[in-house]
């Protein structure tokens, strides 16, 4: 049967195959159009139509990570000599490194990336963790008004959160929340809750209870049970959530926009502030967005094995 | 080993009652096999005992000690269920050394490995020790599971239909294998089917579980041949028991459906003792055999052939039963055969409670 196919199967086989391909080539084409804007010198990112062919460069990123000014007059010849081939860089541009005294001043885009980094990843394993126990709780007990309180739990999804924007703010500014960490922690995290709880009680519902049954009448305490048998067995739907969580949290942009200006500004809202300083670099801009995009791809890429079974768990398994 | 007291337990779940009124006893060292159709309660009085569930009412001893408020993990009993039963992702090993790592029992490791071989040993596991029980066949991953209560030594071995999964020749083997282990380990079996086969080749005693409520307890020969009851009649033996609505009185047996008017004999008067008027007869297959002179008349309406025997379906009148014959016994559809039965054998059940009135098995000691 495999060898032999019929003609008409094999022209839809491949037609298939091609649709795939354009959808996907479509798809990629603004994260390849980024890619290349960041490696590319300035001149060329704005050419119309864009240049395909270039010779790559890193300049970008370096002028990403530090502060620059433009230069009022030629540099002097020893002193460019004198400089480390980065910097070499940023005086071809006309710019040159700000230093206090003999040190570097970095920009904020470093600190902003680590702002996005703490607060998606303690955000992340917060809705998770807590999500899981939840999860748990709903689907092993008995629990009053259970089907009332998921809705309840899920209800928390049905506004678009920028709906409570203004109202948290004000919220927030009275408790001095605002430009903090844990205050956008908090936010994604109950963001986040709702869907990780409802996500993980699926996962926790296929898992039969046999197997903590089996743990417990062997000696174990329930937690024991949970943590020696039911874990092991969630990790799949727990990578799934992490990861959509995780997504969520690090792309959150309208919240981060209104509760944060300096020192806990993530990455989303700090990027596109830097087009109004001056003239507009797009390559600066996409060196950072290309940079910002790499957690999500590198976490997504580690966990797709569970992600694919995570996410198609009920319908193979059933 | 301990002896088990199950005292007027009742099990309700929402509106649903599970078991209503339930005495049970299990004495030390006895395999005891609770034996009913889904639904009957047996798993929910397997998990109280096991303290995986609360009963409503009731008191549950294990070894003449409450155990009411013992969580599972004191009341040192053992598990196998039907599936599900084994840690997935563990090897065989890791299974079996699970419940020896407990914080309740802290075994030295050496005696975990002594343990640990010694039930491969006898289970003939051995050779499975370190593969992932994910590759293990239904049989093998029975044989682990049931390693893994008696790695344990526990106080009562508790199994919820663990052969329901396997193929007939494998559960065949694993019967006479579970009875033999029982008895050279001397424990107590609380065994859980719905296979009455199982029932009667293993037990010493077997409870019949109906709708929540204990219908009869006792040896598989007392159940078999006196079911106090219409329910455990039809339930146990196979093919089922005969069942048709007859008339007696001094002299003859009526039965209507069949259009058969028999004299009673004297086995069949000393059988009935004093029973009068309407009543459900009940006859096994094997007590209706063929005779040339018998007084039934039927025709063949089935034939199912056991090798050593045939049972055939037969039709008198609107009335259709079961008898057993030889396999040499020539059985054509639609051939008149001549039957006739020993009256002896027969049971008779009041029609309004279904209660057995033939002799001895109205004499059984009531149950509460």
């Amino acid at each position: 049967m495999a060898a032999v196919k019929s003609s008409g199967a094999l022209v839809g086989n491949r037609l298939a195959i091609t649709a795939i391909l354009v959808i996907t080539i479509v798809f990629l084409a603004p994260i390849y159009w980024i890619a290349s804007t960041a490696f590319k010198p300035r001149a060329l990112a704005t050419t119309v139509p864009p240049t395909v062919f270039f010779q790559p460069e890193i300049t970008p990123f370096i002028k990403l990570f530090v502060k620059r000014v433009q230069l009022t007059k030629p540099v002097d010849p020893a002193v460019y000599e004198a400089a480390p081939w980065w910097e070499k860089r940023i005086f071809d541009n006309g710019e040159r490194v700000l230093r206090t005294g003999p040190n570097v001043q970095l920009s904020a885009y470093p600190s902003r990336f680590m702002n996005s980094l703490i607060i998606a990843i303690t955000s992340t394993v917060l809705a998770v963790g807590m999500g899981t126990f939840t999860a748990y709780g709903f689907s092993r007990f008995k629990i009053k008004g259970e089907q009332d309180l998921l809705f309840f739990i899920l209800s928390t999804r049905m506004l678009p959160p920028v709906v409570v924007a203004i109202p948290m703010f004000l919220m927030y500014r009275a408790v001095g929340m605002t430009d903090t960490h844990i205050g956008l922690i908090v936010l994604y995290t109950a963001f986040n809750l709702s869907f990780s709880v409802w996500l993980m009680k699926g996962f926790m519902d296929e898992i039969p209870k046999e197997y903590e049954e089996a743990a417990l009448v062997d000696g174990y305490t329930r937690m024991q049970a949970f943590f020696k048998i039911v874990l092991p067995e969630a990790a799949t739907g727990i990578a799934a959530t992490a990861v959509f969580c995780f997504i969520t949290a690090w792309n959150e942009y309208a919240f981060a926009l209104i509760m944060t200006n300096r020192r806990a500004q993530t990455a989303p809202p700090f990027i596109p502030s830097q087009l109004g300083s001056g003239v507009i670099d797009w390559t600066v801009i996409a060196a950072g967005t290309f940079l910002f995009l790499l957690p999500v791809a590198i976490f997504t890429f580690a966990l797709r094995g569970h992600l694919l079974r995570g996410v198609t768990f009920g319908a193979i398994r059933k | 080993m301990a002896h088990v007291k199950l005292s007027r337990i009742t099990k309700t779940f929402g509106a649903h009652t599970a078991l209503r009124d339930l005495d049970l006893e299990i004495r030390d060292g006895e395999f005891f096999v609770l034996l009913g159709p889904t639904g009957a309660g047996k798993t929910t009085t397997l998990r109280l005992i096991a303290g995986l569930d609360k009963p409503t009412s009731g008191r549950v001893e294990i070894g003449g000690v409450d155990v009411g408020e013992w969580g599972a993990a004191e009341r040192d009993v053992a598990l196998v269920l039907q599936q599900y039963s084994l840690y997935p992702r563990y090897t065989v090993r890791q299974n079996l050394e699970f419940p020896l790592k407990s914080n309740v029992r802290r075994l030295p490791q050496s005696e975990i490995n002594d343990r640990v071989a010694r039930a491969a040993k006898t289970l003939r596991i051995e050779h499975l020790l370190d593969r992932k029980v994910d590759r293990l066949s239904g049989g093998e991953m029975q044989r682990v599971s049931i390693g893994r209560a008696i790695v344990r030594s526990p106080r009562i071995f508790l199994m919820d239909e663990p052969l329901s999964n396997l193929d007939a020749k494998l559960r065949e083997a694993l019967r006479s294998e579970l009875k033999d282990l029982q008895m050279k380990l001397g424990a107590t079996f609380l065994f859980v089917t719905h296979d009455q086969i199982e029932a009667m080749s293993m037990g010493d005693q077997v409870g019949v579980l109906n709708g929540g409520k204990l219908v009869q307890v006792g040896t598989p020969y007392e159940i078999y041949h006196h079911p106090r009851d219409i329910f455990v009649a039809g339930f146990v033996g196979s093919p089922a028991m005969n069942l048709v609505d007859a008339e007696i009185d001094d002299r003859r047996i009526r039965i209507p459906s069949a259009r058969l008017d028999l004299p009673l004999d004297a086995r069949g008067d000393g059988r009935l003792g004093h029973v009068r008027g309407p009543v459900t007869l009940g006859m096994r297959a094997e007590d209706i055999h063929v005779d040339p002179s018998g007084p039934i008349e039927a025709r063949i309406y089935g034939v199912e052939n056991h090798g050593v025997e045939k049972i055939v379906t037969l039709k008198t009148g609107e009335l259709i039963f079961k008898a057993t014959t030889s396999a040499a016994t020539p059985t054509e559809i639609d051939a008149p055969l001549r039957l006739a039965w020993d009256q002896g054998r027969m049971h008779a059940f009041d029609r309004a409670t279904g209660t057995s009135v033939s002799e001895r098995a109205a004499r059984l000691p009531e149950l509460a």
